[in-house]
């Protein structure tokens, strides 16, 4: 279940990111293997979307290495971005374009051939069939959630990066949203990497958490293995102890 | 895929400006409106000018060329800044750079975009000029491609200016981007040679390819002569400030993605 294998997908060292005097990410290490689906758990502002920003190559980092697929994202990111994509409803399509416009602008920056064809396939697979031609930006939040998921599929990603994937969405478009997830990875044998602070999610998807507070990753495991390890419940209750504990830092690098 | 340029991409991103365009009738009205009102105004100004002002009289269309040239560097400026806004509004920058897009790239589409809103916009002004005022400034002859060229690129590289500014101050900065172009329109030296003005700005004034530009256009209008001295001043100039626009907008970008703005920038 653990994550340190000889080719990890992605590979973490030492990143470190500083907005004046804030430190933001504080020498973070960590490995995704293929296939995984691995969280960014913590809570806000303990560094989950600038770790994700950092790995997007949105965001440069103060110090540390960040490789992908074996290339150095820093140097070689354009090698490396074809093979993955990203999807957030905090970041939004633009509004004024059908949502057949937008994925038909994504799908040309991304190369895809046969377009067309693709886009049919995601429409049906996401349910947005019905609104391809209606503009994004009257879309309610679910309907724009399943089509920012098309967007960050139409390059049929080995790598998916997601943050808050199911945010503001109701439990019933959420649990859609994951099952489709679900189902993706195990058909293509993607990596997903979200950050969440929704711990059902994280509970359900991922076979690794990584638990982050003030941006260190002060532990980490598969939900069993952190909720067993901390004698909880659930893993909400983990996140808890964790947020609210001033010492686990201290305690996890003592170990 | 992971090469370098891919004109792909480049034309991706315009079909993404175009169909912003095509999307709403009234900003596509918007770029034909300004540019008619304007050469419908100075057309009327010129008219009257005719029997009243020597300065006038000695090159019928004068003014109505300085007006429409004049449309295409604040078009051109204009053209780059609101497909650049566009992305801003639309909080659209942490999606598209994470695709392969390479921000070079961006800057050819939205010169690209800029060309073709210029054109959407001065050349119907220019050939309504023809019935309205029997005026055609196209019988300024190859000089207009000159002119036009050497407005289209310092347009260019202002917006590219005005992008960066964007691109560090946000939002904020988002009026540099309507106001920059009237900002030199006095010291282009338009409507009025560039002698009229104190001598010692005289020099500020030739430091602007606008200024050699419109000294250039009143030389072949009043004494068909194309001097060629301001054509090579502009020239120069021109590929001094579009070469500091690209190097000032990529480190900008570059600056961007060191604060983490790709992500938060919008409205």
């Amino acid at each position: 279940m653990m994550c340190r294998v000889s080719h990890p997908v992605i590979h973490v060292s030492a990143l470190t990111k500083r907005f004046g005097e804030t430190l933001a990410v504080d020498a973070v290490d960590f490995d995704v293997p293929a296939g995984a689906t691995a969280a960014l758990l913590g809570g806000n502002g303990a560094g989950k979307t600038t770790t994700l920003s950092m790995l997007l190559g949105l965001l440069l980092p103060t110090a540390g290495q960040i490789s992908i697929f074996g290339e150095d994202m820093l140097r070689h990111r354009y090698r490396v971005l074809p093979r993955m994509n990203f999807s957030s409803p905090y970041v939004d399509l633009p509004h004024r374009l059908t949502v057949r416009q937008n994925l038909v602008v994504y799908g040309r920056l991304y190369g895809i051939a046969h377009l067309g064809e693709r886009i049919a396939t995601l429409a049906e697979d996401l349910q947005i069939a019905q609104f391809l031609d209606t503009p994004t930006g009257k879309l309610s939040a679910g309907q724009r959630t399943r089509v920012a998921l098309a967007k960050g599929l139409l390059n049929a990603p080995a790598l998916l990066l997601l943050d808050e994937p199911t945010a503001s969405l109701d439990p019933d478009t959420g649990d859609w949203v994951r099952t489709y997830l679900e189902r993706y990875r195990r058909s293509s044998g993607a990596t997903i990497l979200l950050a969440s602070h929704n711990m059902a999610e994280v509970e359900r998807l991922c076979s690794d958490v990584m638990m982050m507070r003030r941006g260190r990753i002060v532990d980490r495991g598969s939900p069993r293995e952190l909720i067993e390890r901390y004698g909880r419940e659930t893993l909400e209750e983990v996140f808890l102890h964790i947020a609210r504990s001033g010492e686990i830092g201290a305690r996890v690098a003592a170990q | 895929m992971s090469g370098g340029f891919a004109a792909g991409r480049v034309a991706a991103m315009l079909l993404r400006y175009l169909y912003v365009l095509r999307s709403s009738w009234p900003r596509a009205l918007e770029l034909l409106y300004w540019s008619v009102v304007q050469m419908v105004l100075w057309g009327f100004t010129s008219q009257f000018l005719m029997t009243n002002s020597s300065y006038v009289a000695r090159a019928a269309g004068v003014l109505l060329a300085a007006v429409i040239l004049w449309d295409v560097l604040f078009r051109s400026q204009l053209g780059v800044s609101i497909s650049f806004l566009e992305e801003l509004w639309s909080r659209n920058l942490g999606h598209l750079f994470v695709t392969p897009l390479r921000p070079y790239e961006w800057v050819i589409s939205l010169l690209a975009m800029s060309l073709i809103r210029v054109t959407i916009s001065v050349v119907p002004a220019a050939l309504l000029a023809i019935p309205l005022y029997h005026y055609s400034i196209f019988t300024l002859g190859l000089p207009l491609l000159a002119f036009f060229t050497l407005l289209l690129v310092m347009g260019w590289a202002l917006g590219l200016m005005v992008d960066a500014l964007l691109l560090r101050h946000g939002l904020g900065a988002e009026s540099l981007g309507w106001a920059i172009a009237f900002f030199l329109s006095p010291l282009s030296a338009v409507y009025y040679p560039v002698a009229v003005l104190p001598h010692w700005l005289q020099y500020v004034a030739y430091m602007l390819p606008s200024a050699h530009v419109f000294e250039g256009m009143r030389a072949v209008m009043f004494d068909r002569v194309f001097r060629l001295d301001h054509f090579i001043a502009a020239m120069v100039l021109d590929l001094f400030y579009i070469l500091l626009g690209a190097v000032v907008f990529l480190y900008a970008f570059r600056g961007a993605r060191r604060r983490g703005a790709l992500l938060q920038m919008g409205e």
